[in-house]
Protein backbone atom coordinates (compact mmCIF):
# COMPACT_ATOMS: atom_id res chain seq x y z
CA UNK A 1 0.00 0.00 0.00
CA UNK A 2 1.13 3.37 -1.14
CA UNK A 3 1.53 5.60 2.25
CA UNK A 4 3.49 8.15 0.71
CA UNK A 5 0.32 9.93 -0.16
CA UNK A 6 -1.83 9.78 3.09
CA UNK A 7 -4.59 12.01 3.17
CA UNK A 8 -5.95 12.84 6.85
CA UNK A 9 -8.88 11.00 8.16
CA UNK A 10 -11.37 11.64 10.31
CA UNK A 11 -10.95 10.61 13.49
CA UNK A 12 -6.87 10.58 12.59
CA UNK A 13 -6.33 13.78 14.14
CA UNK A 14 -8.82 14.36 16.84
CA UNK A 15 -9.01 17.12 19.34
CA UNK A 16 -8.74 15.99 22.55
CA UNK A 17 -10.26 17.62 25.80
CA UNK A 18 -10.35 16.35 28.75
CA UNK A 19 -9.72 12.92 27.39
CA UNK A 20 -12.81 13.45 25.34
CA UNK A 21 -11.94 13.05 21.33
CA UNK A 22 -13.82 15.59 19.00
CA UNK A 23 -13.45 15.59 15.44
CA UNK A 24 -14.00 19.61 14.60
CA UNK A 25 -11.14 22.05 16.25
CA UNK A 26 -14.30 24.82 15.98
CA UNK A 27 -15.71 25.72 19.14
CA UNK A 28 -18.91 27.87 18.32
CA UNK A 29 -20.97 30.50 20.85
CA UNK A 30 -24.71 30.78 20.44
CA UNK A 31 -24.64 34.48 20.94
CA UNK A 32 -25.75 37.89 18.88
CA UNK A 33 -28.12 35.05 16.10
CA UNK A 34 -31.29 36.66 14.91
CA UNK A 35 -33.31 33.43 15.83
CA UNK A 36 -32.98 30.21 17.57
CA UNK A 37 -33.54 28.78 14.12
CA UNK A 38 -30.57 30.71 12.65
CA UNK A 39 -27.97 29.39 15.39
CA UNK A 40 -29.23 26.18 14.80
CA UNK A 41 -28.70 26.06 10.83
CA UNK A 42 -25.24 28.35 11.64
CA UNK A 43 -23.79 25.88 14.07
CA UNK A 44 -24.58 22.96 11.74
CA UNK A 45 -22.64 24.64 9.22
CA UNK A 46 -19.74 25.03 11.52
CA UNK A 47 -19.89 21.43 12.27
CA UNK A 48 -18.31 22.21 15.73
CA UNK A 49 -19.35 19.73 18.55
CA UNK A 50 -18.26 22.12 21.21
CA UNK A 51 -21.16 24.93 21.42
CA UNK A 52 -20.94 28.00 24.06
CA UNK A 53 -24.12 29.24 25.96
CA UNK A 54 -24.16 31.64 28.72
CA UNK A 55 -26.23 31.41 32.05
CA UNK A 56 -29.08 34.52 32.55
CA UNK A 57 -32.03 34.84 34.97
CA UNK A 58 -35.33 33.70 33.73
CA UNK A 59 -38.01 36.15 33.06
CA UNK A 60 -40.23 36.28 35.82
CA UNK A 61 -43.67 36.76 34.72
CA UNK A 62 -43.13 37.67 30.74
CA UNK A 63 -42.73 35.42 28.21
CA UNK A 64 -43.81 32.37 29.66
CA UNK A 65 -43.37 30.11 27.05
CA UNK A 66 -40.30 31.60 25.64
CA UNK A 67 -38.41 29.22 23.49
CA UNK A 68 -35.60 27.66 24.89
CA UNK A 69 -31.95 26.98 23.29
CA UNK A 70 -31.61 23.95 24.71
CA UNK A 71 -34.83 23.17 22.60
CA UNK A 72 -32.81 24.11 19.32
CA UNK A 73 -28.80 22.78 20.85
CA UNK A 74 -29.60 19.68 22.28
CA UNK A 75 -26.92 18.45 24.95
CA UNK A 76 -27.67 15.19 23.67
CA UNK A 77 -26.01 16.06 20.35
CA UNK A 78 -23.49 18.75 21.32
CA UNK A 79 -21.04 19.47 24.24
CA UNK A 80 -22.45 22.06 26.09
CA UNK A 81 -19.97 24.66 27.16
CA UNK A 82 -21.45 26.96 29.54
CA UNK A 83 -19.76 30.46 29.82
CA UNK A 84 -19.12 32.79 32.41
CA UNK A 85 -19.53 35.83 30.04
CA UNK A 86 -20.60 39.04 31.54
CA UNK A 87 -18.96 37.90 35.03
CA UNK A 88 -16.59 41.20 36.61
CA UNK A 89 -15.61 39.27 39.67
CA UNK A 90 -14.12 35.67 41.10
CA UNK A 91 -17.39 34.66 42.80
CA UNK A 92 -19.76 35.80 40.31
CA UNK A 93 -18.12 33.67 37.57
CA UNK A 94 -18.30 30.65 40.58
CA UNK A 95 -22.29 30.96 41.02
CA UNK A 96 -22.77 31.10 37.08
CA UNK A 97 -20.38 27.51 36.73
CA UNK A 98 -22.56 26.07 39.75
CA UNK A 99 -25.53 26.91 38.06
CA UNK A 100 -24.86 25.79 35.41
CA UNK A 101 -24.03 22.30 36.35
CA UNK A 102 -27.20 22.07 38.09
CA UNK A 103 -28.67 23.19 34.82
CA UNK A 104 -27.36 20.90 32.80
CA UNK A 105 -27.19 17.70 35.09
CA UNK A 106 -23.74 17.53 36.83
CA UNK A 107 -22.42 18.86 33.60
CA UNK A 108 -18.31 20.04 35.22
CA UNK A 109 -16.63 21.43 31.43
CA UNK A 110 -16.79 24.82 31.97
CA UNK A 111 -15.92 27.64 29.81
CA UNK A 112 -14.17 30.54 32.54
CA UNK A 113 -14.08 34.12 31.64
CA UNK A 114 -13.37 37.16 34.22
CA UNK A 115 -13.02 40.36 32.75
CA UNK A 116 -11.78 42.92 33.58
CA UNK A 117 -13.58 45.96 32.06
CA UNK A 118 -16.83 46.92 29.33
CA UNK A 119 -14.65 48.69 27.23
CA UNK A 120 -12.02 45.52 26.36
CA UNK A 121 -13.51 42.69 27.80
CA UNK A 122 -10.04 41.97 28.20
CA UNK A 123 -9.26 39.32 31.06
CA UNK A 124 -8.78 39.81 35.20
CA UNK A 125 -5.64 37.70 35.75
CA UNK A 126 -5.94 37.69 39.42
CA UNK A 127 -9.82 37.10 39.64
CA UNK A 128 -9.50 34.20 36.82
CA UNK A 129 -6.77 32.57 38.67
CA UNK A 130 -8.78 32.63 42.15
CA UNK A 131 -12.32 31.46 40.38
CA UNK A 132 -10.13 28.98 38.58
CA UNK A 133 -8.53 27.64 41.75
CA UNK A 134 -11.75 27.15 43.14
CA UNK A 135 -13.55 25.76 40.27
CA UNK A 136 -10.77 22.95 40.08
CA UNK A 137 -11.46 22.41 43.53
CA UNK A 138 -15.00 21.82 43.39
CA UNK A 139 -14.55 19.44 40.69
CA UNK A 140 -15.06 21.52 37.49
CA UNK A 141 -13.39 20.97 34.48
CA UNK A 142 -11.99 24.41 33.69
CA UNK A 143 -11.33 26.18 29.80
CA UNK A 144 -10.07 29.18 30.58
CA UNK A 145 -10.10 32.56 28.57
CA UNK A 146 -6.69 34.69 29.41
CA UNK A 147 -4.73 37.34 27.69
CA UNK A 148 -2.22 35.94 24.95
CA UNK A 149 0.72 36.01 27.48
CA UNK A 150 3.19 33.04 27.51
CA UNK A 151 3.74 32.92 31.30
CA UNK A 152 -0.22 32.97 32.46
CA UNK A 153 -1.27 30.38 30.07
CA UNK A 154 1.39 28.11 31.43
CA UNK A 155 0.21 29.25 35.15
CA UNK A 156 -3.43 27.96 34.00
CA UNK A 157 -2.15 24.69 32.84
CA UNK A 158 0.03 24.00 35.71
CA UNK A 159 -2.70 24.53 38.05
CA UNK A 160 -5.11 21.84 36.76
CA UNK A 161 -7.25 24.03 33.73
CA UNK A 162 -7.59 21.47 30.89
CA UNK A 163 -7.41 23.93 28.24
CA UNK A 164 -5.85 27.54 28.03
CA UNK A 165 -7.75 29.32 25.42
CA UNK A 166 -5.56 33.02 24.65
CA UNK A 167 -7.73 35.66 22.60
CA UNK A 168 -6.23 36.67 19.41
CA UNK A 169 -7.49 40.29 19.59
CA UNK A 170 -10.69 41.77 21.85
CA UNK A 171 -13.75 39.54 22.13
CA UNK A 172 -16.34 40.56 19.65
CA UNK A 173 -13.23 43.07 17.43
CA UNK A 174 -12.93 40.61 14.56
CA UNK A 175 -9.07 42.14 14.49
CA UNK A 176 -7.28 38.72 13.75
CA UNK A 177 -4.63 37.55 15.22
CA UNK A 178 -2.76 40.60 16.60
CA UNK A 179 0.79 38.85 18.73
CA UNK A 180 1.41 35.23 16.46
CA UNK A 181 4.27 34.99 18.39
CA UNK A 182 2.84 34.99 21.17
CA UNK A 183 0.27 32.41 20.42
CA UNK A 184 3.35 30.44 18.92
CA UNK A 185 5.02 30.52 21.62
CA UNK A 186 2.16 29.82 24.31
CA UNK A 187 1.40 26.57 21.80
CA UNK A 188 4.91 25.91 21.88
CA UNK A 189 5.19 25.55 25.50
CA UNK A 190 1.84 23.92 26.41
CA UNK A 191 0.70 20.18 27.74
CA UNK A 192 -2.95 20.95 27.45
CA UNK A 193 -4.87 22.08 24.36
CA UNK A 194 -4.59 25.92 23.44
CA UNK A 195 -7.56 27.31 21.74
CA UNK A 196 -7.36 31.06 20.35
CA UNK A 197 -10.75 32.31 21.81
CA UNK A 198 -11.89 35.74 20.43
CA UNK A 199 -10.83 38.00 17.74
CA UNK A 200 -11.14 36.39 15.02
CA UNK A 201 -13.02 38.35 12.21
CA UNK A 202 -12.78 36.08 8.79
CA UNK A 203 -11.85 32.80 7.50
CA UNK A 204 -8.61 33.26 7.38
CA UNK A 205 -7.68 34.40 10.50
CA UNK A 206 -8.98 31.14 11.82
CA UNK A 207 -6.83 28.68 9.16
CA UNK A 208 -3.81 31.27 10.39
CA UNK A 209 -4.74 30.47 14.52
CA UNK A 210 -4.52 26.57 13.31
CA UNK A 211 -1.46 27.13 10.93
CA UNK A 212 0.07 28.71 14.44
CA UNK A 213 -0.25 25.32 15.91
CA UNK A 214 -3.24 25.80 18.10
CA UNK A 215 -5.70 23.43 18.70
CA UNK A 216 -8.69 24.66 17.92
CA UNK A 217 -10.55 28.25 18.12
CA UNK A 218 -13.59 29.21 19.91
CA UNK A 219 -15.11 31.99 17.93
CA UNK A 220 -19.16 33.62 17.71
CA UNK A 221 -19.61 37.27 16.83
CA UNK A 222 -17.42 36.12 13.25
CA UNK A 223 -20.18 34.10 12.49
CA UNK A 224 -23.35 35.61 13.70
CA UNK A 225 -22.29 39.03 12.65
CA UNK A 226 -21.52 38.17 8.82
CA UNK A 227 -24.13 38.55 6.65
CA UNK A 228 -24.79 35.41 5.50
CA UNK A 229 -24.26 33.74 9.03
CA UNK A 230 -24.57 29.91 7.93
CA UNK A 231 -22.37 30.47 4.76
CA UNK A 232 -19.82 32.23 7.19
CA UNK A 233 -20.05 28.56 8.97
CA UNK A 234 -19.09 27.05 6.55
CA UNK A 235 -16.10 28.97 5.63
CA UNK A 236 -14.43 29.07 9.13
CA UNK A 237 -15.38 25.11 8.73
CA UNK A 238 -12.98 24.77 5.90
CA UNK A 239 -10.47 27.49 7.17
CA UNK A 240 -10.20 25.51 10.64
CA UNK A 241 -9.43 22.35 8.56
CA UNK A 242 -7.04 23.87 6.06
CA UNK A 243 -4.75 25.59 8.60
CA UNK A 244 -5.24 22.48 10.82
CA UNK A 245 -3.67 20.40 7.89
CA UNK A 246 -0.74 22.69 6.95
CA UNK A 247 0.19 22.92 10.39
CA UNK A 248 0.59 19.05 10.13
CA UNK A 249 1.97 19.28 6.55
CA UNK A 250 4.94 22.02 7.38
CA UNK A 251 5.22 24.61 5.59
CA UNK A 252 8.04 25.38 3.31
CA UNK A 253 10.78 28.08 4.43
CA UNK A 254 10.55 31.73 3.87
CA UNK A 255 13.21 32.58 1.68
CA UNK A 256 14.25 36.41 0.99
CA UNK A 257 14.53 35.53 -3.29
CA UNK A 258 13.15 33.56 -5.82
CA UNK A 259 13.76 29.57 -6.11
CA UNK A 260 12.94 28.62 -9.61
CA UNK A 261 10.31 25.56 -9.57
CA UNK A 262 11.20 23.82 -12.91
CA UNK A 263 14.62 22.71 -13.31
CA UNK A 264 17.20 24.81 -15.23
CA UNK A 265 19.64 21.83 -16.67
CA UNK A 266 18.63 20.86 -19.89
CA UNK A 267 17.33 24.02 -21.08
CA UNK A 268 17.82 23.87 -25.38
CA UNK A 269 18.66 27.85 -25.36
CA UNK A 270 21.31 29.29 -23.31
CA UNK B 1 -53.54 41.58 70.42
CA UNK B 2 -53.51 37.88 68.72
CA UNK B 3 -50.40 36.12 67.38
CA UNK B 4 -50.76 36.25 63.54
CA UNK B 5 -49.99 31.94 62.55
CA UNK B 6 -49.96 30.72 59.38
CA UNK B 7 -50.78 31.99 55.67
CA UNK B 8 -48.67 35.19 56.58
CA UNK B 9 -47.25 37.37 53.15
CA UNK B 10 -43.39 36.59 53.09
CA UNK B 11 -41.21 39.27 50.87
CA UNK B 12 -38.37 37.92 49.21
CA UNK B 13 -36.08 38.96 46.31
CA UNK B 14 -36.32 37.11 42.99
CA UNK B 15 -34.04 37.83 39.96
CA UNK B 16 -33.52 41.30 42.21
CA UNK B 17 -37.34 41.63 42.17
CA UNK B 18 -39.27 41.86 45.14
CA UNK B 19 -42.12 39.56 45.10
CA UNK B 20 -44.63 38.11 47.78
CA UNK B 21 -44.79 34.58 48.27
CA UNK B 22 -46.80 32.81 50.79
CA UNK B 23 -45.30 31.16 54.05
CA UNK B 24 -45.15 27.45 53.53
CA UNK B 25 -44.04 28.31 50.21
CA UNK B 26 -41.46 25.55 49.06
CA UNK B 27 -39.02 26.13 46.03
CA UNK B 28 -41.62 24.13 43.89
CA UNK B 29 -44.57 25.97 44.96
CA UNK B 30 -42.85 28.93 43.78
CA UNK B 31 -41.91 27.53 40.13
CA UNK B 32 -45.43 26.96 39.78
CA UNK B 33 -46.46 30.53 41.18
CA UNK B 34 -43.96 31.85 38.37
CA UNK B 35 -45.51 29.63 35.75
CA UNK B 36 -41.99 28.65 34.69
CA UNK B 37 -41.28 25.69 32.49
CA UNK B 38 -38.56 24.27 30.94
CA UNK B 39 -34.80 23.95 31.86
CA UNK B 40 -33.93 26.02 35.14
CA UNK B 41 -31.44 26.18 37.88
CA UNK B 42 -32.09 27.80 41.23
CA UNK B 43 -29.57 29.47 43.99
CA UNK B 44 -31.47 30.41 47.16
CA UNK B 45 -29.20 32.91 48.99
CA UNK B 46 -26.09 32.18 46.91
CA UNK B 47 -26.47 28.57 47.74
CA UNK B 48 -27.59 26.13 45.13
CA UNK B 49 -31.06 24.31 45.57
CA UNK B 50 -30.41 20.83 43.83
CA UNK B 51 -33.49 19.69 41.34
CA UNK B 52 -34.18 17.02 43.97
CA UNK B 53 -34.89 19.48 46.91
CA UNK B 54 -37.38 21.79 45.24
CA UNK B 55 -40.03 19.46 46.53
CA UNK B 56 -39.07 20.26 50.28
CA UNK B 57 -37.15 23.50 50.64
CA UNK B 58 -38.61 26.00 52.34
CA UNK B 59 -38.53 29.87 51.73
CA UNK B 60 -37.99 31.96 54.29
CA UNK B 61 -38.53 35.75 54.68
CA UNK B 62 -35.77 37.95 52.72
CA UNK B 63 -34.57 35.04 51.47
CA UNK B 64 -32.58 35.73 47.93
CA UNK B 65 -33.33 33.76 44.77
CA UNK B 66 -31.72 33.28 41.71
CA UNK B 67 -33.97 31.58 39.34
CA UNK B 68 -31.52 31.01 35.70
CA UNK B 69 -31.84 29.34 32.37
CA UNK B 70 -29.27 28.91 29.22
CA UNK B 71 -29.14 31.61 26.62
CA UNK B 72 -27.12 32.15 23.64
CA UNK B 73 -23.83 33.25 24.18
CA UNK B 74 -20.07 32.99 23.27
CA UNK B 75 -17.63 35.52 24.43
CA UNK B 76 -18.93 38.21 26.14
CA UNK B 77 -21.20 40.27 24.45
CA UNK B 78 -21.76 43.70 26.00
CA UNK B 79 -25.77 43.58 24.75
CA UNK B 80 -27.06 41.65 27.37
Amino acid sequence: MNTAVKTLKRGDDDLIIDNVPYRSRLLVGTGKYRSFEETQRAIEASGAEIVTLAVRRSNIGQNKNEPNLLDYISPEKYTILPNTAGCYDAESAVRTCRLARELLDNHTLVKLEVLGDQKTLFPDIPATLAAAEILIKEGFRVMVYTNDDPIMAKRFEQMGCVAVMPLAAPIGSGLGIRNPYNIRTIVENAGVPILVDAGVGTASDAAIAMELGCDGVLMNTAIAEAKNPILMASAMKKGIEAGREAYLAGRMPRRAYASASSPIDGTFFS
Amino acid sequence: MEPCLGNLDMLVIINGIETTVADTATIANLIKQLELTGRIAVELNKQIVPRSEFDSRLIKDGDVIEIVHAIGGGQSTYNW
